[in-house]
């Protein structure tokens, strides 16, 4: 009766606040939209042409007949300047942690089949290594290159140039230290115990404090902004940046919440990590990116209002699809499935918005590397939410749950989606903040082949060896056993798929060192002092 | 959308009503069921062991939440009967896991409640499942010429002890294996307890 009286009150609440919401927005016009504003990510000559600065006559990566480096007007150079510092730092930081991360993950995967290896150290054991690794990719590498290409594209489509980039700078310290302290104590074995949440609370105030200050100075531009419009990105960009901390710091606040309702708030955070966090990033990435890099707007603009205003209502209820046969109420596990099936709807939103455009111009796919990376990782998206979706579903899930099916589906989404889409961001972007060319651009290539193939292993492997796993679990005449000894063979084809990731990583922190080391540009270093 | 404070608000007020939903409305209802009598809360020895299991990442392999018969053959494989949100009332973190690459835990110690059993497969899982892939922690015990009195000799199979030594059982390997002991809900809880029921057939219980 509680729970029903509850409701009711809910949703009374709720359906005014809606309605008193839909009334301003309405009366303040706020959903008129043309395919006008779509284009305010370009200057007035930049429409229509190829801008991607891996290619260049200077590097013989020119490819395409007709490309012209791309003109800058002196307000985008000086926006650009004002960003170059912080968003400097935080892809320094991110790639470092990609490659530390990656070396976890891949000691990890190998001791699922070599489970005497590196056994004489407790740092080393597999349920730290594990952790270290979704530590290191998520709060080091997804986490602060998504805020550093957010910090670098937000200026631009607010005509503005960055407030308080000082800042941001002491975010990414602050961020850095509570990184590092976190993953310190996870290896000593002090951990907070929840997936997704192993940092002690005590260290969690640094990563809170550090995501504050970054947040601050684009919240700050918005405020500044020389136009009326704000593009689709900022909309992701500004909703997530308030989304994470208040998701972060509710679900480490200490002593309120035992067992099964624990498991919940640990739920409902770890899936908001995914989609109110890693998702606007890379998809407020992918909607500044694909449009600009091909030279001409998405599909529909007006179809990315629905896309993002059902991402935040049905992304944010979809959490409890984790714990589906588990020991919590029936009703909120079913309302998480619903909403996992609804998630269909923001999902082909984007995808229309997103693909339509790449593939009306597959010239522009082939000829760019970081358009290749970043439409991929949109592709990925589709594909891993399609999945999910399915996944949440009841009959799905009693296979899928609890095997590597799992793993393989998260690897979709936070590597297959977000690293890709980062992966074309950092390489479109550092040209532009540095001044230079990639100093090793056949590196580029080689390093979208690497993780392309070696991503294709490592989620066929899983996929496939997740659901026999399953399988072999529900079959009460197999003992447990066999469902671990068929999955060795694909565990082992894991680790081949992680190295050839890992080694393209690799390649990639490779080319990024080389480019910071040489500096930026005499010409455009002069822009920032201006 | 032109304007940043209203997108803001709206955005963190979909997030709140989302978190009433998934977090708070639970939170009562999981927080009015007593918990069982027949749980106990962990003594300091078990704590500690715990504390080891939290510490050295078990739950990433290991469930501790067996699923009703309509769903699964959990209870087929000794795994207990299905749990139930009161089950966990002294549990914080919970370890409910997510992954089965080793088995369900929930009732480990109503199915192996021996100490020298725990302790074997701790330093060498493959001394007694030759199939099994779960680390060795040869880091919680030691090797020793000869056990001291009050030393825990653990015992193993040739091919896994070390010749000529004994293998000791360190505080933290003894404290684990006594929390894994103590892992054992089979006492009854009354049907209409919190649980995902969302398999249920009609008219069977539980």
């Amino acid at each position: 009766m509680l729970t029903l009286g509850l409701f009711v009150v809910i949703s009374f609440v709720v359906s005014l606040a809606a309605l008193a919401a839909l009334i301003w927005a309405i009366s303040s016009d706020q959903f008129s939209f043309s395919q006008r504003q779509a284009r305010i990510i370009f200057e007035p000559d930049e429409e229509g042409q190829l801008d991607d600065p891996t290619i260049s006559p200077r590097n013989g990566r020119s490819t395409h007949g007709n490309i012209e480096p791309t003109k800058f007007d002196l307000l985008r150079s000086s926006i650009d300047a004002s960003t170059a510092r912080p968003v400097s730092v935080l892809i320094g930081s991110a790639v470092l942690w990609l490659v530390i991360g990656s070396a976890f993950g891949l000691i990890a995967s190998l001791k699922l089949h070599l489970p005497d290896w590196l056994d004489t150290q407790a740092w080393l054991t597999f349920g730290r290594v594990r952790t270290l690794h979704l530590t290191l990719v998520i709060y080091g590498w997804l986490s602060m290159a998504g805020i550093g290409i957010a910090m670098w594209v937000t200026p631009r489509i607010f005509q503005a140039p960055l407030q308080s980039p000082t800042l941001a700078i002491w975010g990414t310290i602050f961020w850095n230290i509570g990184l590092v302290a976190g993953v310190i104590a996870i290896a000593c074995g002090w951990s907070d115990g929840e997936e997704w949440l192993e940092i002690p609370w005590q260290i969690d105030g640094l990563l809170a404090i550090g995501g504050a200050l970054c947040a601050v100075p684009l919240i700050r531009t918005a405020f500044t902004r020389n136009v009326e419009h704000i593009y689709v990105s900022g909309w992701y960009y500004l909703a997530a940046l308030c989304w994470f901390p208040a998701l972060f710091v509710i679900a480490n606040i200490p002593g309120i919440f035992v067992g099964a309702e624990q498991a919940t708030v640990n739920w409902w955070f770890a899936h908001n990590v995914l989609g109110l966090w890693l998702t606007p990033l890379g998809l407020g990435a992918a909607y500044y990116f694909i449009p600009k890099i091909i030279g001409k707007p998405v599909y529909s603009y007006a179809l990315s209002l629905l896309g993002f205003w059902a991402l935040a209502l049905f992304y944010s209820q979809v959490g409890i699809h984790h714990l589906i046969g588990g020991p919590v109420p029936t009703w909120v596990v079913t309302l998480s499935i619903v909403q996992s099936v609804m998630m269909f709807v923001p999902v082909i939103a984007v995808a229309i918005n997103q693909h339509v455009v790449v593939a009306r111009n597959m010239w522009a796919f082939r000829a760019s590397i970081p358009l290749r990376f970043i439409s991929l990782g949109a592709i990925m998206y589709t594909a891993a939410s399609f999945e999910g979706s399915l996944e949440a579903l009841r009959s799905v899930n009693t296979v899928t749950h609890f095997t590597q099916f799992t793993v393989g589906h998260a690897h979709l989404g936070a590597y297959g989606f977000t690293s890709f889409v980062f992966f074309g961001c950092l390489y479109y972007m550092l040209p532009r903040i540095t001044g230079r060319d990639w100093p090793l651009p056949s590196l580029i290539a080689a390093h979208f082949w690497l993780v392309v193939g070696g991503f294709s292993i490592y989620f066929v492997a899983l996929t496939i060896g997740g659901w026999l796993q399953g399988e072999a679990m529900l079959d009460a005449t197999r003992p447990f056993s066999a469902s671990v000894i068929l999955l060795k063979p694909f565990l082992e084809g894991r680790s081949v798929g992680g190295a050839l990731m890992t080694l393209g990583h690799l390649l990639f922190a490779a080319n990024v060192i080389a480019m910071f080391a040489r500096g930026r540009h005499p010409a455009s270093a002069e822009g920032s002092v201006a | 959308m032109n304007r940043s404070l209203p997108l803001i608000i709206l955005a963190m007020a979909i997030l709140a009503f989302a978190t009433t939903l998934l977090v708070i409305v639970p939170k009562f209802q999981i927080g009015h069921e007593p918990a069982p009598a027949g749980l106990h809360p962990y003594t300091a020895q078990q704590q500690r062991g715990r504390d080891q299991y939290v510490a050295l990442g078990c739950v990433y392999c290991h469930s501790q939440q067996p699923r009703t018969p309509d769903q699964a053959p959990d209870a087929e494989r000794g795994w207990g009967r299905a749990s139930v949100a009161a089950d966990y009332a002294y549990d914080s973190p919970h370890l409910m896991g997510t992954m089965r690459t080793g088995p369900d835990l929930m009732n480990v110690g109503a199915r192996l409640p021996s100490m020298g059993w725990q302790l074997s497969h701790l330093y060498q899982p493959r001394a007694i499942s030759p199939w099994s892939i779960m680390p060795s922690y040869p880091f919680l015990f030691e090797v020793k010429d000869k056990a001291a009195p009050g030393d825990t000799v653990v015992w193993l199979p040739a091919k896994s002890a070390p010749p000529g030594k004994v293998v000791v059982a360190k505080p933290e390997a003894i404290d684990l294996a006594a929390y894994l002991i103590a892992l054992d809900r089979t006492y009854p809880v009354p049907s209409t307890a919190i649980r995902d029921d969302g398999y249920a057939k009609h008219g069977a219980g539980r």
